[in-house]
């Protein structure tokens, strides 16, 4: 089991490999990346911050929580912080159990958890020079009503 | 006693800074502290409830601080 806050590029391939063996018959990479529209907005890259020390502490908690739920502790977790380009990967998850059901349940569990718990922020930045921090709180509807 | 309250994202923007050290009476819970910050002017911009951490964990508002601690207040999380 390995969980990290990174600023290089994710390698999905390599957290896969880290996390396969002839043990488990099922293994799962989710990669989250950026999208070129959020909200009704067009987006042009998104600067991703973190309350370091907690987050890294969280995201260990969440692999952990994964791992006694899934019997399996070939799991690697790995978000990215610092600016990314459209289409770069901000968050992969690499599951791996001797049965796809439990891989497929560990893989879902960590990045609702992520999402829920783990100080991470976004600033998204838009085509036309603008940029806002993120709520998943509240829409740009909700704001304008 | 002294404790660090740090701000992050949206929250260090409504600040002006990322932390600031705050004296608070001895035994201050969570919830204490929360009044305190809102003397601060910027405060008027923070949500009703905001999420706080103390020393990396997600913490209750009737949580005792002691001297020293980082009193983290949270913004909406966005991860993924």
């Amino acid at each position: 089991m390995r969980t990290a806050i990174v600023r290089d590029p994710l390698q999905p391939s390599a957290a896969l490999a880290e996390v396969a063996s002839v043990a488990n018959g099922a293994a799962i990479v989710f990669v989250g990346t950026v999208r070129e529209v959020n909200d009704g907005r067009a987006v042009t890259g998104i600067e991703y911050s973190a309350y370091e020390g907690m987050a890294a502490r969280e995201l260990a908690a969440i692999a952990g929580e994964a791992a006694a739920r899934s019997g399996t502790t070939d799991i690697v977790v790995e978000h990215r912080i610092g600016r990314l380009e459209l289409g770069e990967a901000s968050v992969v998850i690499a599951v791996a159990h001797p049965h796809r059901a439990e891989a497929y349940d560990a893989s879902r569990y960590i990045i609702e958890q992520l999402k829920r718990r783990v100080p991470i922020w976004k600033r998204e930045e838009y085509v036309d020079g603008t940029r806002e921090w993120v709520d998943p709180t509240v829409s740009r509807a909700e704001v304008a009503r | 006693m002294t404790i660090t309250a740090l701000f992050f994202a949206s929250y260090a923007d409504v600040f002006g800074r990322d932390q600031i050290e705050m004296e608070v009476p001895n035994g201050s819970t969570v919830g204490d502290f929360l009044r305190h910050l809102r003397a601060l002017d910027a405060a008027r911009r923070l949500p009703p409830a905001p999420l706080v951490a103390v020393n990396e964990r997600y913490a209750r508002p009737d949580q005792v601080l002691r001297a020293g601690d980082a009193v983290a207040v949270i913004p909406p999380v966005a991860g993924g």
